[in-house]
């Protein structure tokens, strides 16, 4: 009974402070826009001073310095502020755990270790508070990824400003993720929680579950050699596109030994591999550019992985990675401010060693490329989807960042989150000017 | 074999005379009441010792000189001694006779308490009182009743194995519990309980580890110093026979062994600090057993005043041959494996008594390895002797008894075979109370060299040249004919053989007989199995082989870096006198942001601020296009803490993190790389009415006392909501579960204070009665602190979340009259800003965290900027190791959320938690006059791209940009050397490596404490503080 009452005073807690309620989702773009006046961040390290961004139809139509806006145009006047393609949050639970420490709102981590046919995208919810709050910093896109042990399933890509997750689809199922055991040698430990953990060594347990994913990825690979079966697996069946790469294999990873045997699925499957963690991944850029592996940096502010190390390693592991020739992303993982801190993730990369370009790339165009969606976004080049935002001044830096405008598929998306509701709601309640 | 023996007093008068003047009762000599079960064997038990190099003392070595025991004691030991008629005579010649070694931290005979399973789980229900049944006291750690000498039993195996390495005598205590009762002195003689005891409570124990209490609290290291503390003031208390109390025979059994030597385990430098200072407050002086890294704190270990206790156990050494593992090893690992051995010469070097003790060992057999390589790393051997004989002998007060070779005292002594700390050197026996243990027996004599071996065979009479080599080989040659052979030896049976020919045909001949000295003789057998009879007479010695002169290397060793991690000083950085040049100053005084200014910072003070400054004895730091600011100052952190949570109570006001201050925390440095100057370290938020806070500078390399901000006020942390009615729990069965709860442990707690002012109020103006029966008051240490809170003198701050929580909290502190300090967290702050102001409240918070959990869901990055808006005053913190290295950049947040202007923004993280702190009058701005904690920044202070190139503290620069390249490159290169050295070791284990193991590379784990609050982004190599607890093996 008294569990009853408190999962009642949840739901009701959440009703009551359900803020976004009256956010619409915006319509399809119906009348070209044009950007004029702007600083355009292409994406690509490209900078266009006082440039114009025309776009119809949910498509980027023209990108030009100067340039005069179509008579038919909307035209938004961007004089001393930067337009941006819109940023891509590259590893997420977004949509998918609302309060993390409330188990009810939690649906990233199923049970079992080989749940290859697990699909983050069908528990996507699109009414998350927190969706809307990465809008504010620039947010426009971002990969949904399932929790979990070993072989995790598929994630997809969303776009922010949606009514349900078929519309929020932005490419569905593109990669399947991998969890490695740790190779790091823990000591044993006693009392609480010992029960838990199985006698022996850790070490070799991980790499015995290492060869049980391995051993999936055989038997999927030769039951994928024959066309019919009598009997259907779902499991081998949802990893299909990793043998003919229209998926990638996301390795959740941090240290050498671990990223090794991510190497080692390009070299036995010829998959493409991405690692995401990659905290030590500077220690062996060379082999990640050689063997064509790209990097998710899961959380750029971060203590370094131990006490003897540079003390900024995480802040100038991009520029190493940069330096290397090695495709990467920057992403931000954190749990306690959910996510929306990506732009100034990238913005500190900027000031250990990644030109500002660069880092706006680790958050764009790069992550683009790794997710395999850069055909369609990524940058502000024609032909391309509309996801775009106007900050009032540098993107990166939270003393500038301030988004006035923002499209996704050209459509004018309102930038208005929980917060800032309350924000209105409190101003109004102590009588403080706008 | 010694048989149960009835024994008479001496023979002799005059022996007599002096054994009862004296007042000796010979502890062999009488066990009267027990029945005997034979024939009465009534000896003298006399012994002379001829011969021999006698080390009396440290002081004294008497050559060719004679020792006399009878009965289990010396009775003369000297160069012109009468050896007794009635003495069995033992030559001597070529040994060495020294005082047995003495251990005074051996459980020797005692049994040792299973510790259950189950280290604290921070969710599991908690068990609240104790299970000890009895009339005992409230804390089942608190066993100051157990008495060693009722739970000893003589266990000859244990004995045999501390007899071996040369001891004789040891203190056994009972190694459970924060107090654990006394200690007895034995010796390692194989007798009967009752004539090994030399002194019934010589001792009593204490250490911070509560061993097999189930007991909840104290579950922190903080809570453990706190109940020690109580204890003390409760005994006290107990004195005076106060009602309701009853019988506590806990309390009753501490105050009887007072006036023991007081041991304290604190097997760690920190940890001998705190135990110090516990001991300093309540007169004690401790003896302290230090656990082998006191040397990288010596001068503060010799302030301690205290006798040591110190072990022998060295880090092994790691396999380094995998670089990927290798990559996980910590420098201060590789350094302490390196200087380890050097613990015991550091402590002679700084004039700091001490003695040794094999407790800690894996394996005793290690001891003397062990102690030979102290002694390689500078420990001399007096010392070593000393600190094995006299130093714990005189701590003990049996010096009477033991400790050195003079008349009266105990007959224990070993004999060895040459200087004992020699490499080469055997002990032959170790005596003990007047009887022999032979050790290496068979070594008494050196029966290497020439004899004369003859053999009466049935075929007459056959005479070998026999010589007996090193590795039991022997050569029989006769005339120009040798044969090859074997021999072994006993010390009492010898055995003979050699070979003739090879393979199927060899033929062997074989002896055995008894060697009495340099005669033997026996039977033999040769290949065709006749039988006969031999004799073998020494002749000479072997040829004495010249040793190759190998003089050891001379051992180097890194040096000692403060802190010993990482990034650590071989020399502290000094105060300078620093002129800061042409910087855009912030200086959160009227003057505002200052282009083109300078910063004069003279004597750890700012002197002036202002433009064109000069002083000539000032380092001119060009600081062109770069921005000075005040130090940052975090409100809100739990860095450099050895423990953050005593949740074992709803109510612990009586800990104090200013207790368990941990310097060598790698947080420290890496804050100073983000501009931190002041930190506040905070008890966490299990429990509502937390422990007393600790404000810090970052004074890198200082030790746990020097780090604390002097002089500021005292603060103590308090929290509501999820945590403290621990909402994550599965059972939870500690008060309170509800909000509702929570205040109403609030408020018992201040009523209950509140009470206790009253009484002890009270009772003053009684005793100044005249006449008047004085009545005592239980000091209490948990309402001293909310007494302090309700006299305004120790301030709160609070975590706190949702509005109702808040509010409730800000009523019951105004029922008790006085205002909660700060708010911190407070993230639904801006929904009841108004109510805070009408309050008097200060509001610490996060920039933009939320929804993490369920408390948080309407937090909104606007509510900085609201609730300043409102008029509070309002800090930004960061409760996150990570986060607090861009506590400037979280601050600039409240400019991008609501428009705050960025002078008020940076002011959040500066001089608003100086006021806060109440230390606005030393921090928090530039004005001259205040504290030099300042900063140089490479851009804008509160832009993504501003590095904090200079941290200075109290004129200090502690964080240098360019330095720390420099820091870097010495790590790199230790790491490096101190890596080749071990792999050096691998590929010749006979250099100096000694008989220990090498293990697999050890990861340098990070211990981090945190509230247990919310999320981090720590390292890969981080545990959470209360994971560590419950990693065995953890260093």
């Amino acid at each position: 009974m008294k569990k009853l009452f408190s999962i009642l005073f949840i739901a009701l807690l959440v009703v009551a402070a359900n803020g976004q309620i009256t956010v619409y989702p915006a319509p399809p773009q119906s009348e070209t826009i044009a950007l004029v006046n702007g600083t355009i961040h292409v994406g690509n390290g490209q900078v266009i001073e006082n440039g114009t961004v025309i776009f119809e139809k949910g498509k980027i139509a023209a990108v030009l310095q100067g340039g005069n806006a179509p008579g038919n145009a909307k035209v938004i006047d961007c004089s001393g502020k930067h337009i941006y393609p819109g940023l891509i949050l590259s590893n997420s639970q977004l949509g998918l755990v609302e309060v993390p420490s409330v188990r009810a709102t939690a649906d990233a981590n199923e049970l079992g270790e080989l749940n290859a046919s697990i699909r983050s995208i069908v528990a996507y919810n699109t009414d998350s508070r927190v969706i809307n709050t990465l809008r504010m910093t620039g947010i426009l896109l971002a990969n949904v990824v399932p929790e979990g042990r070993l072989i995790k399933g598929s994630s997809s890509v969303v776009q922010l400003d949606a009514w349900n997750f078929e519309d929020a689809a932005y490419k569905t199922d593109h990669g399947i993720h991998i969890e490695l055991p740790s190779l790091l040698p823990r000591s044993r430990r006693r009392g609480f929680g010992a029960a838990a953990q199985t006698p022996g060594d850790p070490v070799k347990r991980a790499l015995e579950q290492v060869e049980m994913i391995k051993t999936f990825f055989r038997e999927a690979k030769a039951y994928h050699a024959v066309d019919k079966h009598a009997v259907t697996n779902l499991k081998y069946e949802a990893v299909k596109g990793l043998f003919n790469k229209t998926q990638k294999l996301f390795v959740h990873c941090n240290i050498v030994k671990e990223m090794l045997i991510a190497v080692d699925f390009v070299k036995e499957f010829g998959f493409d591999v991405v690692i995401v963690g990659g905290a030590d991944s500077y220690q062996i850029a060379d082999l990640l550019k050689q063997h064509n592996i790209a990097v998710i940096l899961s959380q750029l502010h971060s203590l370094p992985t131990m006490v003897d190390d540079d003390i900024d390693q995480p802040f100038k592991t991009p520029a190493q990675l940069q330096k290397a020739g090695v495709l990467f992303a920057i992403n931000d993982e954190d749990g306690n401010t959910r996510y929306h801190n990506l732009p100034f993730n990238a913005g500190t990369a900027a000031a250990y060693g990644l030109s500002k370009e660069e880092a706006l790339a680790a958050v764009t165009l790069n992550p683009a490329k790794i997710l395999g969606i850069a055909d369609k976004t990524g940058s502000i080049e024609v032909g391309k989807d509309a996801n775009i935002v106007v900050s009032e001044g540098d993107i990166l830096d939270m003393r500038s960042n301030k988004i006035v405008h923002a499209y996704i598929q050209g459509r004018a998306i309102e930038l208005t989150d929980k917060h800032k509701q309350l924000y209105e709601r409190y101003k109004h309640k102590y009588s403080i000017a706008p | 074999m010694h048989m149960r023996k009835f024994r008479l007093y001496p023979p002799g008068k005059m022996l007599f005379l002096l054994w009862t003047l004296l007042g000796i009762n010979s502890i062999v000599a009488a066990q009267v009441t027990f029945p005997q079960n034979d024939v009465a064997h009534p000896r003298s038990d006399c012994y002379a010792f001829t011969n021999a190099t006698i080390v009396k003392d440290v002081q004294t070595t008497l050559q060719n000189a004679t020792l006399v025991v009878r009965q289990g004691r010396i009775t003369a030991v000297g160069t012109s001694v009468t050896i007794p008629a009635d003495a069995v005579v033992i030559d001597c010649k070529g040994k060495y006779i020294y005082p047995s070694f003495i251990d005074m931290y051996s459980d020797y005979g005692i049994p040792v308490p299973q510790r259950q399973a189950g280290g604290f789980n921070f969710n599991a229900p908690a068990q609240l009182t104790s299970n000890q049944k009895g009339a005992f006291g409230w804390n089942q750690a608190i066993r100051s009743d157990v008495e060693g000498v009722k739970l000893f039993n003589v266990d000859d195996s244990k004995a045999k194995s501390l007899r071996d390495i040369g001891f004789g005598t040891v203190l056994t205590h009972q190694k459970d519990g924060i107090a654990r009762g006394t200690g007895v002195v034995v010796t390692l003689a194989n007798e009967k309980e009752n004539l090994v005891i030399v002194k019934e409570k010589a001792s009593a124990h204490y250490s911070f580890s509560k061993g097999t209490s189930t007991q909840s609290y104290p579950s922190s290291l903080m809570g453990t110093i706190a109940l020690l503390r109580q204890t003390y003031l409760d005994a006290q208390w107990y004195k005076s026979n106060p009602g309701g109390e009853g019988v506590n025979l806990s309390l009753k059994a501490w105050l009887d062994i007072q006036s023991l030597p007081q041991i304290f385990e604190a097997n760690d430098k920190w940890n001998v600090l705190r135990a110090d200072r516990i001991g300093d407050e309540f007169g004690v002086q401790y003896i302290i057993k230090g656990g082998g890294n006191e040397y990288q704190r010596i001068r503060e270990m010799k302030e301690t005043k205290a006798a040591f206790i110190l072990p022998l156990n060295y880090p092994p050494p790691m396999e380094v041959n995998d670089p990927n593992e290798v990559r996980f090893v910590g420098l201060d690992d590789l350094k302490h494996w390196e200087m380890a051995p050097s613990n015991p010469a550091a402590f002679e070097k700084a004039g700091i008594p001490f003695c040794l003790t094999a407790a800690d060992l894996q394996n005793v057999n290690d001891f003397m390895a062990n102690l030979r390589k102290a002694i390689q790393y500078g420990l001399s051997e007096s010392k070593a002797l000393e600190a094995l004989t006299k130093t714990p002998a005189t701590l003990l007060g049996i010096y009477d008894q033991v400790g050195s070779l003079d008349p009266g005292k105990l007959a224990n002594f070993v004999i060895t075979s040459g200087p004992i700390f020699n490499e080469k050197t055997v002990v032959l026996h170790n005596w003990v109370q007047g009887i022999k243990y032979g050790v290496k027996e068979e070594q008494w004599f050196d029966v290497k060299g020439y004899y004369t071996l003859t053999a009466n065979t049935a075929s007459g009479q056959k005479t070998w040249t026999l010589e007996l080599k090193d590795g039991g080989n022997a050569s029989f040659v006769a005339g120009s004919d040798t044969a090859n052979g074997k021999y072994s030896y006993d010390g009492k049976m010898v055995k003979l053989s050699f070979t003739r020919g090879r393979g199927a045909n060899a033929e062997e001949t074989t002896f055995s007989g008894v060697a009495h000295n340099n005669t033997w003789s026996g039977t033999g057998r040769d290949a065709a199995g006749n039988m006969f009879t031999w004799t073998a007479n020494w002749q000479k010695a072997a040829t004495p082989k010249t040793d190759s002169l190998r003089t050891p290397l001379p051992v180097v060793t890194g040096k000692v870096t403060y802190p010993f991690i990482a990034y650590g000083f071989e020399e502290m950085p000094k105060a300078e006198n620093l002129l800061i040049k042409n910087a855009t100053v912030w200086t959160n005084e009227k003057e505002g942001v200052l282009t083109g200014a300078d910063v004069l910072i003279k004597n750890g003070k700012i002197a002036a601020v202002g433009k064109n400054l000069s002083d000539p004895s000032a380092r001119v730091i060009d600081a062109t296009g770069k921005h000075v600011t005040p130090g940052i100052i975090d409100e809100h952190s739990h860095i450099a803490a050895a423990s953050i949570n005593e949740g074992a109570q709803s109510v612990t006001s009586e800990v104090r993190i200013g207790d368990v201050l941990n310097p060598e925390d790698i947080n420290i440095y890496r804050q100073l790389s983000g501009g931190v100057t002041t930190s506040h370290i905070l008890h966490g938020s299990a429990n509502t009415i937390g422990g007393q806070t600790q404000l810090i500078k970052m004074r890198w390399g200082a030790n746990d006392e020097e780090l604390k901000f002097k002089g500021a006020d005292p603060f103590i942390k308090f929290a509501l909501g999820e945590n403290v009615k621990r909402s994550r729990a599965q059972n939870n069965n500690r008060f309170p579960d509800t909000r509702m709860g929570v205040e109403q442990v609030l408020t018992d707690a201040f009523q209950r204070a509140k009470d206790y002012e009253k009484a002890l109020k009270a009772a003053e103006e009684n005793n100044k009665k005249k006449g008047a029966t004085p009545v005592t008051v239980r000091r209490d240490l948990e309402l001293d602190a909310l007494v302090e809170i309700m006299n305004r003198k120790r301030f709160i701050t609070c975590h706190s979340y949702v509005q109702s929580e808040i509010t409730a909290t800000m009523r019951v502190a105004e029922k008790f009259g006085f205002p909660v300090n700060t708010f911190t967290h407070i993230l639904e702050g801006y929904k009841i800003a108004d109510k805070m102001k009408a309050h008097g409240a200060a509001a610490s918070t996060f920039s933009d965290w939320w929804n993490y959990k369920m408390e948080v869901v309407d937090a909104i990055p606007y509510n900085a900027t609201i609730m300043q808006r409102v008029g509070l005053l309002v800090a930004i913190n960061s409760d996150d190791a990570e986060m607090a290295r861009r506590l400037n950049q979280e601050s600039a947040k409240s400019i991008k959320y609501g428009g705050m202007s960025e002078e008020e923004a940076l002011k959040m993280c500066t001089y608003n938690p100086a006021k806060m702190l109440h230390i606005d009058d030393r921090v928090g701005s530039l004005k001259a006059g205040k504290d030099a904690d300042v900063v140089i920044w490479s851009d804008h202070p509160l832009s993504i791209y501003a590095k904090a190139e200079k941290t200075i503290v109290d004129g200090i620069v502690y964080f240098d940009r360019e330095r720390d390249k420099e820091l870097r490159k010495q790590i790199q290169a230790e790491k490096a050397r101190l890596v080749q050295k071990m792999a050096a070791e691998k590929r010749n284990p006979s250099n100096g490596g000694g008989a220990q193991a090498f293990q697999r590379a050890r990861p340098r784990w990070e211990v981090m404490h945190t509230c247990d609050d919310h999320y981090h982004q720590h390292g890969l190599l981080t545990i959470e503080g209360e994971e560590a607890e419950m990693m065995e093996g953890y260093e």
